[in-house]
């Protein structure tokens, strides 16, 4: 990972695109990191507001406050209901073969997002920043680009609504003029206040920010948005992106666009505990998409780290600490019924309910999950990663 | 059978792909080869049909002076020392479809050589001329490069070269540099071990008593088109591409769902509770927890289906005016 001398500031917890770290050891202070980032907090009315402007029940993950952060997206959702649309942005940094859960979330809320809102799509895969800050060669980060373009696809996105694409295949034409016109925008001194570069970083990474910028600009996809410069855009994405779109907001009026908004998530809890962290050296520290039944019940009974008492006796008394357990929130991300999560919640807190018990439960949620996902896996063939891909109309984008 | 050696040539022909063809008696070996061919101003190819330890299988299509080592290639597609050897003799005739003594690179053109890995000299870049077989050892035809991209282009391959002596290190901080080659499907015939896929033994002995888990079958659910495994042999060796739309397939899912769950509902608590009013009951339960396990798998096979119009649409060929 890379040291920002100049960025970090010791007492502080850190959260870039390539870094996440609490202050001493200890849990992300969201709150705070709302306050530093300038974004809003997405509140219960806009949970309803989605509610009626979709005649759908909201996605579990805004019902429990998983995306919790957002930038214009009440605009979003005026403009939508005079019946101006929008579309959706999202995207990968390929940096590795297998996926685990918390890589799946933005992918899955972004999927009911194109569902409840008939919205189309497009999804970068970054594969030219992992060749640049993983050190990896080109053609493996392309390799791996189409690869985790399976698992992207697997989570249900329409193809005919969806255009994904990887910088080395895309960047070009019309996405280059205006990556030069939000470089313009950007002075280097700019750059490094927000990312924290130092003189050490190679070239590549400090024109890196254009690149994941521009796909909020509706021009940057001629094949699709012809005519349309006026569509708004919407990013939904873990809340470590943020420097990334801050840049981007600050940058699009002076080039006469719409600002993109924003719609956040948590970070995903590592099995061992928030202050855990995710690896994927360690694959104990997380629920991979590529994991067997057994594997899942092995890693949640052994390595799932618990709020419950040492002891039966201790937890029939004091009940389990929530506010550390992580089946309870995982299952918090993946169980959908309301009236069970709250039933074990309190059960499990009161000390009437057993770990196991809560295991248990998490065990089936997520085999459930990780099947479901395997099976549409595999159903994706390289010809349908190649259609997905290919620059193409998406001429019923918003029906 | 595959592809045959006339069907290529007329092919080859549509294309305006410029080649000479020499008949000759079967030969099985480059040097055979050289006797009829060898001073008609072209250079002649070996050919190596090769395979890893997890049943991926590559050709490797080299001038007849290049030296090709296996452990440097096997260290350079990332396989580590030992990992590629002369794929078995009879993989020759299931995949390639091509008899001994003719692996090609025009042997791609068959569907069941579809996750076979090709690597290109870069040498044949710089001779006029280079000889292969045209799916068959009685005849060799000639062109250039340019023409062999374009037949490989013209059936959805990526022609790309390699400098096949090259002997670049690999290590912690040198990526193996042809990584990028070793197919990401493995190709298993019937007759060889293969591991079943996990997918089809691990779900049924989770029986959950929630009325939203939809996958409480007994019943083993097929993925909708399972391309992992080249399993059947077709009667008449045209094999789709890719697995087909198959609208019965589909059917036979949503049902196989919707009856699971059926028979979830109604047992002898739920008649007692609800009485004449079960069904309204279990058709409204049906509907909420179906519908979003329906609507994933229609998807599926919507994506299939467009895939489908997607690579035919790709690959037809325009009117002729």
């Amino acid at each position: 990972m890379e040291k920002k001398e100049g960025y970090l500031q010791e007492e502080e917890q850190v959260v870039n695109p390539w870094e996440v770290s609490a202050k001493d050891g200890g849990k992300i202070d969201y709150d705070k990191l709302i306050d530093k980032f300038g974004c809003q907090r997405l509140d219960q009315s806009f949970v309803d507001r989605v509610q009626r402007l979709t005649s759908r029940p909201p996605h579990v993950f805004l019902r429990r406050g998983v995306f919790f952060a957002h930038r214009d997206l009440n605009e979003i959702l005026d403009a939508y209901e005079r019946g101006d649309k929008f579309y959706l942005y999202t995207g990968r940094g390929p940096s590795s073969e297998a996926l685990h859960l918390g890589h799946l979330i933005p992918f899955m809320f972004t999927k009911y997002l194109q569902d409840a809102f008939k919205v189309p799509l497009v999804i970068q895969l970054t594969d030219d920043e992992k060749c640049m800050w993983k050190n990896l060669s080109v053609e493996e980060s392309q390799r791996l680009a189409r690869e985790n373009a399976k698992d992207i696809i697997a989570c249900g996105f329409d193809i005919s609504k969806t255009f994904i694409f990887s910088d080395f295949d895309y960047v070009g034409g019309a996405f280059y003029k205006n990556m030069v016109k939000v470089a313009k925008c950007v002075t280097y001194n700019k750059v490094v206040g927000i990312f924290g570069f130092t003189g050490e970083d190679h070239i590549g990474k400090v024109s890196f920010p254009p690149v994941q910028a521009v796909p909020s600009f509706p021009s940057s996809f001629p094949h699709l948005f012809s005519g349309k410069d006026d569509l708004r855009c919407l990013i939904p994405c873990a809340i470590d992106q943020d420097p990334y779109f801050r840049m981007t907001r600050d940058v699009a009026p002076r080039i006469g666009y719409h600002k993109p908004a924003l719609i956040e998530s948590l970070f995903f809890p590592a099995l061992q505990g928030e202050t855990g962290k995710m690896s994927a050296s360690d694959p104990n520290s997380a629920i991979y998409v590529t994991d067997s039944a057994k594997d899942i019940k092995n890693k949640v009974n052994k390595h799932a780290f618990t709020g419950g008492q040492e002891s039966i006796e201790k937890h029939r008394q004091y009940g389990a600490n929530l506010e550390v357990d992580i089946p309870i929130k995982y299952l918090n991300f993946f169980l959908e019924d309301d009236a069970e999560l709250e039933h074990i919640k309190k059960e499990y807190g009161a000390g009437r309910m057993l770990t196991g018990e809560v295991k248990k439960r998490l065990i089936e949620v997520l085999t459930e999950l990780v099947e479901r996902h395997r099976r549409a896996r595999a159903a994706v063939t390289d010809e349908m990663v190649d259609a997905f891909m290919a620059v193409r109309p998406l001429p019923n984008m918003f029906d | 059978m595959g592809y045959s050696k006339d069907q290529l040539l007329v092919r080859l022909k549509e294309l305006q792909i410029d080649f000479s063809q020499y008949e000759h008696p079967v030969v099985l070996t480059v040097e055979a080869q050289a006797k009829y061919v060898g001073n008609m101003g072209g250079a002649l190819s070996k050919n190596l049909f090769l395979k890893d330890k997890k049943n991926r299988y590559y050709i490797v299509s080299a001038l007849g002076d290049t030296k090709v080592d296996l452990k440097v290639l096997s260290q350079r597609l990332g396989l580590g020392k030992g990992g590629l050897r002369m794929a078995p003799e009879e993989t020759l005739v299931e995949i390639l479809q091509v008899p001994l003594g003719c692996v090609t690179p025009f042997a791609v053109v068959n569907e069941s050589a579809r996750h076979v890995s090709l690597l290109l000299d870069q040498g044949f870049r710089t001779h006029e001329r280079c000889f292969f077989h045209p799916l068959s050892n009685d005849m060799s035809i000639s062109l250039d490069a340019c023409g062999l991209d374009n037949f490989l282009k013209s059936i959805g391959r990526d022609p790309s070269y390699v400098d096949l002596e090259a002997n670049p290190p690999v290590g912690k901080d040198q990526p193996p540099d042809l990584a990028a080659y070793v197919p990401s499907v493995s190709t298993v015939l019937p007759d060889l071990p293969e591991k079943a896929p996990s997918s089809q033994n691990s779900i049924g002995n989770h029986v959950s008593a929630a009325i939203n888990s939809a996958a409480v079958t007994a019943k083993v659910v097929k993925p909708a088109g399972n391309v992992q495994n080249v399993k059947e042999k077709s009667v008449n060796g045209v094999r789709p591409l890719f697995p087909a739309a198959d609208v019965g397939k589909f059917v036979e899912q949503l049902l196989d769902r919707a009856s699971a769950l059926l028979l979830s509902e109604i047992s002898e608590d739920s008649i007692k509770q609800h009485g004449g009013q079960l069904g309204a009951e279990v058709a409204n339960n049906i509907k909420k927890c179906l519908r979003e396990d329906l609507k994933n798998l229609a998807t599926i096979f919507k994506n299939t289906a467009y895939t489908e119009g997607f690579y035919t649409g790709t690959h037809y060929q325009p009117k002729r005016l």
